[in-house]
């Protein structure tokens, strides 16, 4: 495929602007751009070729199956898209008259409400720009409480070796120390290890539940008092909230603060990277640790206020709200009947799948399983030589993305399926079939599976010569 | 039946699929759940349809004022968007994959952000680009954490950039303990001789914005020379538009680039989502956060495209990673390649040239007026500071009701902007009805 600048001629040109209509200015020499600007000369009709070739080599959930455990890969209904486009919403400039964005603060407060309902807290900022950010955040508003209590000692936070990696990530760029504690049989928390490691210096724990496993630790209660009996705060890891929403919240099970992952629970586009919207909500007694910008309804309106202890901000302006205005959209369209409805059926598909799966595909942490399951392909590696790799690459030559790989690290050569609510049985029957084919191929030809792809646009690629020798741009001749 | 809510199971398979499993009710997959904490019903409104969620939503929007005329940037800025921009931008391929883990079936994906590494480089003169970060203030905060090291901890910041973007990195210096010092400004700008004296042994790295907050260009090559004679990193957060037609930041002599991009092609949003950009030079390559993709063969010898330099990325690092992020802006660094590539070299300098023009059109109608001066002399790009002789707030409601954002009301005045969007005809209106309301 070529790149858009293969396809650049020199005088290629579409007019876009009106011409000068005030006289010209020059710009001083010494601010004039001394390099030439390449940039692609490709006219629209091959510039919209282009991008359609691009796109022909892509894969959406709108193109098929797209299972990838921890990301929750749901349709993403097109009105979302719509009102995100509308200009009241789209074409608003950030720091207009607070009379003239009435409308948008109150996307903010009802979202609000309603997330604070899901989840079971008091309040919420939407600054966060994704989950990363969204953990970032509240481990800052973690570090601010500690200190306003002048309780300097708590410098550690806990994770679960099973724990998404952005958790430890977020830990260290606040500067605590990170404790890993380790899965019981369950692959749920070891309650003694926990006991075990905290105490005067714990900040707090990082949990997601159900885990990364797919697991409901039903200990959750006694593990969130553990931590506030050593004085810490509970922090909820918001990525795997698809199955449990209008089911059961994270502030019923002890949690102080929760960040949500708009772009995976709450339907809204991946856009192949980004963006995501990471709001986090928290209890009452952490309001005044919030960042800036924090809309409160007044008798006058909605007007902006700056908590007393804010941490500050974590990003210009107010956060993704076009993100957050589909996310608005979808909660109403489905409502409290619909919320819980996408929970159970998110839980149903997958051990559906996982029942006609784990006669073949080891699943070591067994019982019943939340929106996800991981599959070991352990033993069948030690068999045939075939990897869960080799599994996930042979999936590819069926039209349909292959799960998470390598994830979580508790389990050798994982594969995290997550089919989520809005795949219908017969594309659920379709992937067990194949899976079930690619296991049959592991055992009877190998070389097959250790060779496949053999029919997308390119064959497995040299990550290692990438890494190597980086190539990272375009070199202009 | 169904609610008719993106579920497809009908009951009846619902039913068949329990029986699969030997469960009899949905409520038997929650067995792990405690009774007790189980919720009975949400306390949300009831399911709509879609032509309800559409009304309100209509209406929500309707409540909000759309400027026809906005002489307002300070971050924010209203350009023209392309109608193809958005068409592309909205393809589905696009707006429903996710992060490109599986090459094979994500050439399109990846290719279009090997595109835009390209792209950013071009407009920075730098070698090396990131996939994107979440925004201008957030690719800041980035750049402080990518400078600092054990011995070098202490980053300088000039106070002449914009607020947020300096709130945003006291903010993660705060969590990850990074000394920061604002460099004082004199007449809108650096001062030089306090920053000689900022300049000791402990200092990473220095961060400048050009043009700056008030519109104004820093005397960037000078600054980066001090910066570098104290063996120090040079950030420079530049306006994309203004790097098109301006000097580069490699040109001024930066290590490290950044920026907000939402200028190329991102409608103004009520400040969301933007565009983070960060470029670097080739010897700071592996401390550049964020995903990158690389140029590579598949095993057909076929040109490939791939996620690379993984190792630095928090999935290996976890407990001592500098940086967590893992999403990026990917769709939104698309709008910004498609939009280079819809204007092309001469449409991009050509926009942002008619921005400047039209600022300094501006410029010169609105100091005619009694009690509007330019409150810092010396050049600007397309923002400038005038002072006003009334009440800022008092001239900025008066602007509103003839459906004219005005300038951003400051401490000491206002700070205007202009871009290829403001006709002469609508800057003449502004003049007009400024006159009447002043006099």
């Amino acid at each position: 495929m070529e790149l858009i600048f293969e396809r650049s001629k020199p005088g290629r040109y579409n007019q876009m602007i009106p011409d000068l209509d005030v006289p010209e200015v020059a710009i001083p020499e010494a601010f004039k751009r001394e390099s030439e600007l390449h940039l692609p000369e490709v006219s629209q009709p091959d510039i919209s070729r282009h991008y359609t070739e691009l796109a022909k080599q892509a894969h959406g959930v709108n193109d098929g199956f797209y299972p990838l455990g921890s990301c929750t890969m749901k349709y993403n209904p097109k009105i979302n898209d719509e009102m995100a486009a509308l200009p009241g919403f789209a074409n608003l400039h950030p720091l207009q008259p607070l009379d003239t964005i009435q409308g948008a603060l109150e996307v903010f407060t009802e979202s609000e409400k309603l997330l604070g309902e899901i989840t079971g807290m008091d309040h919420m900022t939407f600054q966060p720009a994704a989950g990363a950010h969204g953990e970032f955040t509240a481990l800052l508003m973690f570090k601010a409480y500690h200190e306003s209590r002048k309780d300097s000692k708590r410098h550690k936070i806990i994770v679960p070796d099973s724990a998404h990696g952005t958790n430890p990530a977020s830990a260290s760029m606040v500067g605590f120390e990170i404790v890993n504690v380790p899965s019981d049989e369950a692959g749920c928390v070891d309650l003694e290890a926990l006991k075990a490691v905290v105490g005067e210096d714990t900040a707090g724990l990082m949990l997601t539940n159900p885990n990364t496993v797919g697991i409901f630790d039903k200990n959750i209660t006694e593990i969130t008092k553990i931590i506030h009996d050593a004085g810490g705060l509970n922090y909820y890891d918001g990525a795997n909230l698809n199955p449990i929403m209008g089911v059961v919240r994270p502030g019923d099970m002890g949690f102080d603060i929760v960040h949500l992952n708009i772009h995976k629970t709450f339907s809204t586009p991946h856009g192949g990277g980004g963006p995501g919207c990471g709001p986090i909500g928290c209890k009452a007694f952490l309001k005044e640790f919030l960042p800036k910008f924090y809309p409160v309804a007044t008798e006058k309106g909605v007007e902006f206020t700056t908590p007393s202890q804010t941490i500050g901000s974590v990003k210009g302006f107010y956060g993704h709200f076009l993100v957050l205005v589909r996310a608005l959209t979808y909660i109403l369209y489905l409502g409290k009947e619909g919320i819980p409805e996408a929970a159970h059926n998110a839980v149903l598909n997958a051990n559906y799948m996982k029942h006609h799966l784990e006669d073949l595909y080891e699943v070591p942490y067994g019982g019943i399983c939340m929106h996800e399951f991981v599959m070991s392909v352990e033993k069948i590696k030690k068999d045939t030589g075939v990897s869960a790799l080799d599994v996930a690459k042979s999936i590819l030559e069926h039209e349909m993305h292959p799960p998470t790989m390598y994830f979580p690290m508790i389990v050798p050569e994982a594969l995290m399926v997550e089919p989520t609510e809005t795949e219908s049985k017969e594309t659920l029957d379709e992937a067990i079939k194949v899976y079930r084919q690619i296991y049959e191929d592991a055992y009877k030809q190998p070389e097959k599976v250790h060779a496949a792809p053999a029919n997308t646009p390119i064959r497995r690629v040299d990550e290692v010569g990438a890494a190597r020798n980086p190539k990272i741009r375009y070199e202009f001749s | 039946m169904g609610l008719g809510k993106y579920v497809p199971a009908t009951s009846s398979e619902q039913q068949e699929m329990l029986k699969t499993l030997g469960l009899s009710s949905l409520d038997d997959l929650y067995v792990d759940v405690p009774q007790d904490l189980k919720v009975t019903e949400l306390n949300i409104p009831a399911k709509q349809s879609e032509l309800e969620v559409r009304r309100h939503l209509t209406e929500l929007a309707d409540k909000n004022t759309v400027f026809s005329s906005v002489f307002r940037g300070a971050g924010a800025y209203n350009h023209y968007i392309p109608s193809l921009v958005k068409q592309i931008a909205g393809k589905e391929e696009f707006m429903t994959a996710y992060t490109p883990y599986q090459a094979e079936i994500s050439q399109g994906i990846l290719q279009s952000i090997f595109e835009f590494q390209t792209m950013i480089c071009e407009l920075t003169g730098m070698d090396a680009a990131n996939a994107s970060v979440y925004d201008g203030a957030s690719a800041a905060g980035e750049a402080v954490n990518m400078v600092v090291g054990r011995k070098k901890n202490k980053v300088l910041v000039a106070s002449t950039l914009h607020p947020m973007t300096i709130e945003t990195i006291k903010t993660y210096a705060y969590g990850s303990d990074v000394e920061i010092e604002l460099i004082p400004e004199v007449n809108g700008r650096i001062d030089q001789a306090a920053l000689t004296t900022l300049l000791t042994k402990e200092v990473a790295g220095v961060l400048v914005q050009q043009p700056n907050y008030y519109g104004l260009m820093e005397e960037a090559t000078e600054i980066g020379e001090q910066v570098h004679q104290n063996k120090s990193q040079y950030i420079l957060s530049v306006n994309p538009m203004a790097a098109a037609l301006t000097k580069t930041a490699r040109e001024y002599g930066a290590d490290i680039a950044i920026g907000e991009g939402q200028p190329l092609g991102l409608p103004m949003s009520f400040g969301g989502p933007y565009l983070g950009f960060m470029a670097t030079t080739e010897k700071n390559l592996r401390s550049l956060p964020g995903r990158i993709v690389g140029e590579t063969e598949d095993v057909e010898g076929n040109r490939a495209y791939v996620l690379t330099l993984q190792a630095r990325e928090q999935h290996i690092r976890r407990e001592k990673a500098k940086s967590n992020i893992c999403s990026n802006q990917a769709l939104c660094a698309l709008t910004a390649s498609i939009y280079m590539t819809v204007m092309g070299p001469k449409g991009l300098q050509d926009a942002a040239y008619q921005s400047y023009a039209k600022a300094h059109y501006l410029a010169e109608q609105l100091t005619e007026i009694p009690g509007f001066d330019r409150v810092y002399p010396g050049e600007f790009f397309h923002e400038f500071v005038t002072t006003c002789p009334v009440p800022a707030k008092e001239l900025t409601e008066q602007l509103a009701k003839h459906g004219i954002l005005g300038g951003l009301e400051l401490e000491n005045g206002l700070l205007w902007c202009a871009t290829e969007m403001n006709t002469k005809e609508q800057m003449d209106e502004l003049i007009a009805v400024i006159k009447e309301v002043c006099q």
